[in-house]
């Protein structure tokens, strides 16, 4: 599933999910939210998350041999959806964690997979290996509104293009180029460190981290609004 | 006016029309429109068009002559909104359009004739001899909205800024930095040529014309929204 280890401030999330692909199910897909409300709860100001896996693979999407493995095909687009439903539930989790956050990709993502880096403040990634996949043209499937909401948060014109509808497997150096991902790095170590020391870096600035939340929201508030998650007031700002 | 021609899968619009500036009148919006429609109802899996044109012009906006020998001030004006409002079809035309499409940008560009080429998706352009020019500003007349949230859509930050705001010509090369194009070419030949290229590669990823097109209107929520084209569920996902 995933495991959380705390280190001074820092939330370091491993993401290993199911087999060596680390896929989605409903049961990983709880398991991490449960793990960000694990750092919720412990959070101060300056604190901050890292997501990092190891491997070929940082996440290639959900788990069709789970999803399929019904009587039915009604019942494959039951479990497809409570699937899609659980990962809404996690990109809202992660939204409004209290706390910077930093995913440190080392390896390919695909499909749903890629939503999870990105919902993340900041995306490092390997430079010598692994690709971000939408790969819903592909597949002949449509990619459902409330994520294209979701994608048109982190990216637009071309790259948003190039990202959703040219079937590429976009490698680290030109997801740089699109703005996507902030930095890349050769190797798993050099990838996770730099994610580590990013989330650090961060972590010093000390920021208020339900202020942080709510700016944070405001970056999505497209998405946001779809999902009904309102801005709270905060009170009377110290000028 | 404009032809279409079909080759294997790749459906060719020309443009031609009257004095090689190919001005946008309603017999020409009617042609091009009328065109789209022949090549959405011939489209199947695996289709993409181009769009070509030939001599010194692209296209070079409205056909104000057209406007102007209109009888009164009234009916002028009623000529410039007619010619509007057949803008927002053909972009509308565009953006619905089940396959991929592409601009083979062989000379100059203005006004409606940059809509035109920014209503496909990827635009390719000559690096000399051709300027994206919206003169609008120049010429003393707003920019209406539909066409701003297009712009929106497609180009962000100072690129933004300096194709609607700064009254330049821009070349080629700038476009591309700009991000405005994908790639530019010396000469017609080679422009024409590389467009019919890439729209066989497009079409060779033989995706669905459907799935595309409700991708695509993802890329231009506000314009959609604007234009009123509701996304259409696409029906049970293929697991």
């Amino acid at each position: 599933m995933c495991s959380l280890e705390k280190r001074g401030n820092l939330f370091i999330l491993t993401l290993t999910g199911k087999n060596v692909e680390h896929r989605l199910n409903p049961e990983v897909l709880i398991s991490i939210i449960s793990a960000l409300s694990r750092a919720k709860a412990k959070s101060t100001r300056g604190s901050a998350l890292v997501t990092v896996s190891h491997g070929k693979f940082f996440c290639n999407g959900f788990d069709l041999d789970w999803v399929n493995a019904t009587g039915s095909k009604q019942e494959a687009q039951q479990r497809f959806d409570y699937s899609l439903d659980c990962l809404t539930q996690l990109v809202q989790a992660f939204i409004s964690l209290p706390m910077p956050t930093v995913a440190a990709v080392n390896g390919h993502a695909a499909a749903a997979g890629v939503v999870i880096p990105l919902c993340h403040d900041y995306v490092v990634m390997r430079r010598d290996r692994g690709v971000l996949y939408v790969n819903d043209l592909e597949m002949g499937l449509k990619i459902p509104e409330l994520y294209m909401a979701f994608f048109r948060a982190k990216t637009s014109g071309w790259a948003l293009r190039d990202l959703v509808l040219r079937g590429l497997k976009i490698k680290g150096e030109e997801l740089l180029k699109m703005g996507i991902v902030d930095a890349v790095y050769d190797g798993e170590e050099g990838v996770t460190n730099a994610g580590m020391k990013m989330a650090d870096d961060l972590a010093r600035r000390k920021w208020d981290g339900e202020v942080y939340a709510e700016i944070r929201k405001g970056l999505y508030s497209e998405f946001c609004g779809m999902l009904g998650i309102a801005s709270k007031a905060i009170g009377t700002p110290k000028l | 006016m404009c032809s279409l021609e079909k080759r294997g899968n790749l459906f060719i619009l020309i443009l031609t029309g009257q004095n090689g500036e190919h001005r946008l009148n309603p017999n020409l919006f009617s042609s091009i429109i009328s065109a789209l429609s022949r090549a959405k109802a011939e489209s199947t899996r695996g289709s993409a068009l181009v769009t070509v044109s030939h001599g010194k012009f692209f296209c070079n906006g409205f056909d104000l002559d057209w406007v102007n020998a209109a009888g009164s001030d009234e009916e002028t004006q009623q000529r410039f909104n007619l010619l509007l409002d057949n803008l927002k079809q053909l972009v509308l035309a565009f953006i619905s359009l089940p396959m991929p499409t592409i601009a083979a940008v062989n000379g100059h560009a203005a006004a409606g004739g940059v809509v035109l080429a920014l209503c496909h998706d990827y635009v390719l352009m000559r690096r000399h001899r051709s300027v994206l020019y919206m003169i609008d500003l120049d010429l003393g007349i707003k920019i209406p909205e539909p066409f701003m949230a297009l712009f929106r859509a497609k180009i962000s930050g100072s690129a933004r800024r300096d194709l609607l705001l700064r009254g330049l010509k821009i070349k080629g090369e700038e476009a591309l930095k700009m991000g405005i194009v994908e790639a530019v070419y010396d000469g017609e030949e080679e422009v024409t040529n590389a467009g019919i290229k890439m729209a066989d590669d497009l079409a060779k990823r033989n995706w669905h014309g459907e799935v595309y097109a409700e991708i695509r209107k993802g890329l231009y929520s506000e314009l959609c929204d604007i234009l009123g084209i509701a996304s259409i569920p696409i029906a049970t996902p293929r697991l």
